[in-house]
């Protein structure tokens, strides 16, 4: 991200007065060079979308294909329920429409077809990759396709399922200057990939460990060994995820105690996404990528989950590095 | 938690909302999202264009317009059949009684203000409606739950008194920038443009021996036939020169200090350019009336970037610049201004004192932008940190609606993970069997009884401290004061009177002993305070010249004094705490918090000006280690 040093507009000054209170002059002039791309615009990433254009990013590309029907509208501020508004237009291309009355310094625009069919070279346009609502074979395919251009991109894969949520960030090789007592230390930071993240063994992750984080794998390989599509679970999958738990609580050596059934069975039942919860983790992701951008402030590793029944928001380091 | 049932349960409920500022808005999309259908949203505040970078459901053409009004519409685009009542009033309007509080299951606050705040705590109190409250700055904020009997009410822990400085550090001895803020600001500017009935401390000086007032007083006028740029210069180098050779013969006071040096026009321009060069922006015509923005010394001077730290040079360009233009284009205003934020002139010349008086007292400098975020009092304010309280407030809210009482949690929003928490939730506190609010205990105020006039003890105790907005105030069964717009006018010439009396001249003499009962109609609140007679007040420690307790205050921040910023009555040097009514403020963090962001790496503030902030965070009382974690 280099330093033009061009100063900001009058306008942007003026519009941006509060928060450049908060992260600097500095930092808004990245934020207004950066380039931003989500796939899957449901209630999460809507919420993401609305504050990083009024952050004042440089662009936001928008990709998702979906028509526009009961299904997308929920948990979704961005889609007017007006047929004579949507009809014909796709998810993304509503969105887009709305959010562009946000901010008119945003540059926002669409991307048709297949996120997962999207080469290097396209994501190469971006400084970073947010995804939602991805199978696992799509979330490992474009955090491979980030890690592998020579630039960093930040890339991030954000889902709400019910009353719980996830975040997860790949920031590759990351280096940030912290202040602590008197002295600014040079920091570094060595992401795992998703599908190294993981794989990690279980029974090597800290006792305290967020329960919510290893029910959400077990979904996620239901989903992937079933094929379904993120969040096609009911009441009567139970069983076959209780299954899948013992298989999986198996090879990690684990009781299967230790992913909590109750747990599970909300997770399978309740799959449509909790405004409320949609709210903290685009506000959560919203954060975390103003700070990557700006290089300013120490990033989440590598995973943030939240569950409204504790009301914890926490954050897990799962890295196979030491 | 979000079951079917769930939601059909939000159906049937009525909600209140307070505010639709940065809080607001995100709170009332999360609502409506959620399935409340039945929202009602009081504001006063009308939109600017500094609210449009959080306040996502306005646009730059509702600039003006009712936020309430706005807000209520936006939401309804994308959810068209709910029903959204907005009221454009104060919260403290009349027509917003018990019985109003009465109708709504629950109460969200998303307010900027301690006096706002204090007033729905007592209504929902006194209508018995939980409350949630909630409050954000930056990257903090926190959700609070308050419902009677089982959890304490806003008032149960004392909050902070807004920032205040001794007169003396303000008028002498600055050490900081933001004492020289404070003095341009509410000295200097008000002296020059203000109201000139209003006591002013600017000439007061420790032990200045020559400070006649007399003599002083005319200084600050201009002379007959007297040149605008003459003018200028003279009332820069009485302040900034002369004043300062003044305060130096005190030797005492320089003993254990860096001695500050006077400054004159006369050093900083040379005659060459001690002319002010207006580059053409400055023409008689130019100036539309209402238009805060339309006279500037910075353009007239060509500086661009208010982000820029100015010379000394350039801070005494823009001082005179800005004294000629507001005396030569802005000459109606002069006598009755008051610092505004938004008044560009204002806060260039506020700047430009500031900086002058900065240099003399060897202090750094500082640009125009950070100088109007500490003379506005601006709240550092993001819309990621609203849009998660306002999630927090939504989930409490469904707690509440369902009196799943063992899960109301209190919520703290972190900038850097604490415990492995950004999210923090604690459980919430009981009811303090001492608040002078939600239990029935007494206060107790000293008093001088034989000096003290009732109208003192109503400005300073009853309106300050105590919050009132309409009091009324019994002693035994003698009714001695009572405020509203129904009074005959037999009564209010009788409390008129009373309010010049001494307390122990009264038929009745208040004096040590005395029981006064204080109540506030509007609110349903009564408060009882004993009354205790006291002869001597420090007068630098205790200005007010009483001293109430019985409910604990805030330790005061460092270098302040508790009681002064609390008097209303005149002019005070204190930071008024809803200055910037747009934005959120006292956000209540716990002190590990608070500690850890005087180093963040985000925000871009030293830790001087860090101390300074007029957010509350530091509060012993919501310490959570105390607490136990859930």
């Amino acid at each position: 991200m280099g330093m033009e040093g061009e100063e900001l507009t009058e306008q942007e000054t003026a519009l941006y007065d509060r928060q450049i209170r908060v992260w600097g002059a500095d930092a808004q002039r990245r934020l207004s060079k950066s380039h931003v791309f989500v796939g899957g615009m449901k209630g999460a990433v809507a919420e993401f979308c609305k504050n990083i254009v009024l952050a004042g990013v440089g662009s936001l590309t928008l990709a998702d294909d979906r028509p526009v029907n009961e299904e997308a509208l929920w948990a979704n501020f961005l889609i007017t329920p007006d047929e004579s508004v949507y009809a014909g237009k796709s998810v993304a291309e509503v969105c887009c429409d709305s959010l562009k009355e946000f901010n008119p310094m945003v540059h926002v625009t669409i991307e048709k077809g297949n996120i997962s069919s999207f080469d290097e070279e396209y994501f190469n346009k971006f400084d970073i990759i947010v995804i939602s609502c991805c199978s696992l074979e799509t979330k490992n395919l474009i955090n491979e396709k980030c890690r592998g251009l020579l630039k960093r991109v930040g890339f991030y894969i954000v889902d709400c399922k019910g009353s719980c949520g996830e975040i997860f960030v790949d920031l590759k090789t990351y280096t940030y200057s912290k202040k602590t007592e008197g002295e600014t230390l040079e920091c570094q930071l060595r992401y795992p990939s998703y599908e190294e993240a993981v794989a990690v063994p279980w029974k090597r992750l800290p006792r305290r460990m967020s329960k919510l984080y290893f029910a959400l794998r077990v979904i996620e390989k239901f989903e992937q060994a079933e094929g379904r599509n993120p969040g096609e679970t009911s009441e009567v999958d139970l069983p076959g995820v209780l299954k899948l738990r013992k298989e999986l609580c198996g090879a990690h050596d684990v009781a299967e105690s230790f992913v909590p059934e109750s747990l599970l069975a909300r997770l399978v039942t309740d799959t449509r996404e909790f405004p409320p919860v949609c709210a903290i983790l685009g506000g959560i992701l919203g954060q975390e990528v103003i700070k990557a951008i700006s290089g300013k402030g120490d990033p989440v590793k590598n995973f943030f989950l939240f569950d409204v029944m504790d009301g914890k928001g926490k954050v897990e380091d799962v890295s196979p590095f030491k | 938690m979000v079951s079917q049932k769930e939601v059909s349960a939000m159906k049937g409920t009525k909600v209140l909302m307070v505010g639709a500022g940065g809080i607001g808005c995100e709170l009332l999309k999360t609502l409506a999202l959620s399935g409340f259908e039945d929202i009602h949203i009081i504001d006063m505040d009308t939109i600017e264009v500094s609210n449009l970078n959080r306040q996502f459901l306005f646009r730059k053409s509702h600039v003006g317009q009712s936020k309430a009004k706005v807000a209520r519409d936006a939401v309804l685009r994308f959810k068209p059949n709910i029903s959204i009542t907005p009221y454009h009033a104060n919260v403290k309007d009349n027509t917003f009684d018990v019985d109003f509080y009465k109708q709504f299951n629950v109460v969200l606050n998303g307010l900027d203000n301690l006096d706002a705040r204090r007033h729905v705590n007592r209504l929902c109190l006194a209508a018995d409606v939980p409350l949630i409250e909630s409050g954000t700055t930056g990257f903090l904020g926190q959700v609070t739950v308050h419902v009677k009997g089982k959890t304490e009410c806003y008032e149960c822990q004392p909050k902070t008194a807004p920032k205040s400085y001794p007169v003396c550090t303000i008028t002498s001895t600055p050490s900081k920038f933001v004492h020289c803020i404070v003095w341009a600001k509410e000295l200097l500017f008000a002296k020059l443009y203000g109201d000139k009935n209003q006591d002013n401390d600017l000439n007061v000086r420790s032990g200045g021996a020559s400070g006649s007032s007399d003599h002083v007083e005319d200084v600050f006028e201009r002379k007959a036939d007297e040149d605008i740029e003459q003018y200028g210069r003279r009332i820069y180098d009485h302040v900034f020169g002369y004043n300062i050779e003044i305060a130096l013969e005190n030797k005492e006071t320089w003993k254990n200090r860096t001695r500050p040096r006077p400054i004159y026009v006369r050093d900083v321009l040379p005659d060459q350019l001690s002319q002010p060069q207006p580059n053409g922006h400055v023409d008689g015509s130019e100036c539309a009336v209402g238009d805060l923005s339309s006279v500037s010394a910075m353009s007239s001077l060509s500086l661009k970037n208010p982000q820029d730290i100015w010379s000394l040079m350039e801070n005494t360009k823009v001082f005179l610049e800005a004294f000629k233009l507001f005396f030569t284009k802005r000459q109606e205003d002069i006598g009755n201004l008051v610092f505004d934020k938004d008044d560009q002139l204002a806060v260039e010349f506020v700047t430009a004192a500031a900086n002058i008086r900065a240099s003399s007292f060897g202090i750094p400098l500082h640009s125009l932008f950070e100088a109007k975020g500490i003379a506005g009092n601006i709240i550092h304010a993001v819309a990621t940190t609203n849009a998660i309280i306002a999630g927090l407030i939504v989930i409490e809210a469904m707690k509440v609606l369902q009196n799943d009482e063992k899960n109301y949690r209190t919520t703290y929003c972190l900038e850097h993970p604490t415990q492995n928490m950004l999210l923090m939730p604690v459980e919430p506190s009981e009811p303090n069997k001492a608040c002078y609010v939600c239990s029935e205990s007494p206060l107790l105020l000293e008093i001088n009884t034989n000096r003290t006039k009732l109208g003192d003890f109503v400005e300073k105790i009853v309106k300050a401290k105590l919050g009132m907005n309409l009091p009324i105030i019994m002693h035994g069964s003698v009714l001695l004061y009572e405020a509203g717009d129904d009074l005959d006018d037999d009564m209010v010439a009788i409390y008129t009177a009373n309010l010049e009396k001494v307390l122990s001249q009264f038929p009745t003499p208040i004096t040590s002993g005395s029981m006064l009962t204080v109540e506030d109609m509007q609110q349903e609140f009564t408060c009882k305070i004993n009354i205790k007679h006291r002869e001597e007040f420090d007068e630098e420690k205790e200005p007010d010249g009483m001293v109430l307790s019985g409910w604990t205050q805030a330790p005061p921040p460092k270098e302040s004094n508790p009681s002064n910023g609390e008097n209303k009555a005149n002019t005070s040097l204190s930071e008024p705490l809803n200055a910037d009514s747009d934005d959120e403020v006292e956000v209540y963090v716990p002190e590990p918090v608070a500690k850890k962001r005087k180093h963040s790496d985000i925000t871009k503030e030293t830790e001087e000006e860090e101390e300074d902030e007029l957010v509350v965070l530091p509060d012993a009382n919501l310490d959570f280690k105390k607490k136990k974690l859930v």
